[in-house]
């Protein structure tokens, strides 16, 4: 893997960690107004500053790592394994039903651009952590889906998938022990990616007031709160902001370093 | 010919069935929506006659769909005269209903707005393309330089920054520090800049990538030793043979990402305060529960796309023989 990768791997990493230990690393209480110190500008007290209503932005940014990642890894399992459950029977089965399911429902689901259809979903089923993991699931699993089928059209006409069904191996038995382990790299690629994209998602979500509702120290309804004050205090929405950033660039190095290292043909660009 | 004519045909229909079945999706979508929309809307104090004027008047009193199904008595027919029949016969004669909250037509609410969002749209798409064009090809061109390593960082960096972080920075920056361009709104002609390059940063970044490896991709191709043995310069090299070939891949990418500008263009509207589609969506549609209107902005951003998609699929396999042919 390259260089990039392994930053994003560190980076990475220290989101998990100040997500797991969020409560020892806080300094303050993350919902607790002081409306006597607001606007702080950061200090040794408050490492980032305080927000507009005397709250502790760095506790709540060390917080927001907790909602970030845990719906962007919910998203991105539940969507892998309905997408990997979808594309691969496409992709085993093919004829009518493959050209049902890729020709037919993933083009359906492709036919909403980026979070139109995560938007329209949340705003008749209203907003809520629940709601907005399923709504990121709905439009996440088609390209888990899309390039599972790809995978498996190519490993089921290999000769070791050929030479089960000779022995008489069910389909069920060549799915999962013959094709499905040998079909599965892209999808860390695209599970890498996936959580880029899903961080991203739940951060636009919430700036839009569709996401996860105040007090909770979602990141990206702390830059929508920081708005409007930005010229007098940018650090408030400074360090959401690069929290957003950091995480993203990080999901994204490594599932950059990772597609050029199973890729032998990249490796060398 | 019948083959080309054969194939054609197919791709339309499919077309029409995706239309069809999204059309269809976002008008059950009402059906989702927790309790009931009359008292949603009109509130816990509204009279019962109120509630009733308010339903008849939307059709909310009529059957969701052609059947129903329910405990009781199983499913149950309900004839043509329910919501979802009563909204494909609007829709074919462009009538999107009329808006819970002013009884305004649809349509007209929308027609009003969408040209600013498309505007907003095609400026940024020509923000990107601006930038992604010289810097792709100096990246490609120089591979493994510091110049290729600065313009990758910088096209991730694009990628990874969102919307709406850039978009306050460049605010603070150009509009509150140096006072070129007012914050929010559109009074100038010039006020687009801003929250075209806000909108056309991740493009500009994404269109980056592309065009360096495609740039990678043609250098190492036969007619550009060619070109060079010929004694052509290295920048007609670059500019008229590789560029012209590389592009290809660029148009599909351009045509695909128009409608991740479309839903981007949402919250760049939020952030300038631009009157597009997209802010219509927000305040009046969201913020004010108006389902329909809704539905409709829903409806004409993701159709704008399908027509977008299926467009570019026909230009690029016009574009490249090869696609045509295989």
């Amino acid at each position: 893997m390259n260089r990039l990768a392994y930053i994003g791997l560190a980076i990475a990493g220290l989101f998990i960690l100040a997500a797991i230990f969020a409560p020892f690393i806080a300094t303050h209480d993350v919902t607790a107004q002081n409306l006597a110190m607001r606007y702080i500008a950061p200090s040794a007290e408050h490492w980032f500053g305080t927000d507009g209503l005397g709250r502790d932005v760095f506790s709540r940014v060390v917080y927001g790592a907790r909602i970030s990642l845990e719906v962007g890894i919910t998203v991105v399992m539940v969507s892998s394994v309905f997408g990997t459950i979808i594309g691969a029977i496409a992709g085993f089965y093919g004829g009518f039903v493959d050209k049902f399911l890729s020709g037919y429902v993933f083009n359906v689901f492709l036919a909403f651009p980026g979070l139109l259809l995560a938007i329209a979903l949340v705003a008749f089923l209203g907003a809520g952590q629940g709601k907005l993991i399923a709504a990121l699931c709905v439009i996440g699993w088609v390209g888990y889906a899309r390039v599972m089928r790809g995978q498996v059209l190519k490993v089921r006409e290999y000769d070791y998938v050929q030479a089960a069904r000779a022995l008489g191996a069910s389909n069920m038995r060549m799915l999962f022990t013959h094709i499905l382990p040998n079909a599965i790299q892209p999808l860390i690629v695209q599970a890498s990616l996936g959580m880029a994209g899903a961080v991203l998602s739940e951060a636009s979500l919430s700036f839009l007031g569709l996401g996860i509702p105040p007090p909770a120290p979602s990141w990206g309804t702390m830059i929508e709160e920081a708005r409007q004050f930005f010229s007098s205090s940018p650090h408030v929405l400074f360090f959401p902001g690069m929290a957003i950033a950091l995480t993203v660039l990080a999901f994204n190095f490594i599932g950059d370093g990772l597609r050029q290292y199973l890729d032998p043909k990249q490796r060398t660009r | 010919m019948k083959y080309k004519l054969l194939n054609f045909l197919r791709q339309f229909a499919l077309m029409l069935l995706v239309i069809w079945t999204v059309v269809s999706l976002v008008t059950l979508l009402i059906e989702v929506v927790p309790g009931d929309p009359a008292t949603v809307i009109l509130g816990e104090t509204a009279t019962q006659e109120q509630i009733e004027n308010f339903r008849g008047k939307h059709g909310l009193d009529q059957p969701a769909f052609f059947f129903s199904y329910n405990g009781d008595s199983g499913f149950v027919w309900n004839g043509a005269n329910n919501r979802y029949a009563d909204y494909w016969l609007g829709l074919l004669q462009g009538d999107l209903g009329t808006s819970f909250q002013t009884d305004r037509p649809i349509s007209e609410m929308i027609f009003e707005r969408y040209p600013a969002t498309i505007k907003l749209a095609i400026a940024a798409m020509l923000v990107a393309i601006g930038i992604a064009l010289p810097l792709g090809v100096l990246a490609g061109s120089r591979k493994n330089t510091i110049v290729d390593n600065l313009a990758s960082f910088f096209a991730l960096l694009g990628i990874s920054l969102p919307t709406f972080v850039i978009g306050p920075f460049l605010v603070y920056i150009f509009a509150i520090r140096l006072g070129w361009f007012s914050p929010t709104g559109s009074l100038y002609p010039e006020d687009i800049i801003l929250p075209a390059v806000t909108l056309g940063a991740a493009l500009s970044a994404i269109l980056t990538r592309m065009v360096r490896s495609s740039v990678i991709e043609e250098l190492g191709e036969d007619y550009v030793r060619t070109a060079r043995a010929k004694g052509v310069s290295e920048v007609k090299v670059l500019y008229k043979h590789v560029l012209k070939n590389g592009l290809i891949p660029v148009v599909t990418i351009l045509g695909l990402q128009l409608g991740v500008l479309l839903a981007g263009a949402i919250i760049t509207e939020k952030i300038f305060n631009w009157q597009g589609l997209g802010l219509l969506l927000l305040e009046d549609g969201i913020g004010k529960r108006d389902y329909r209107l809704v539905q409709g902005c829903v409806l004409v951003i993701s159709i704008t796309f399908i027509i977008a998609n299926s467009l570019t699929d026909f230009v690029y396999r016009k574009l490249d023989p090869r696609i045509r042919i295989s």
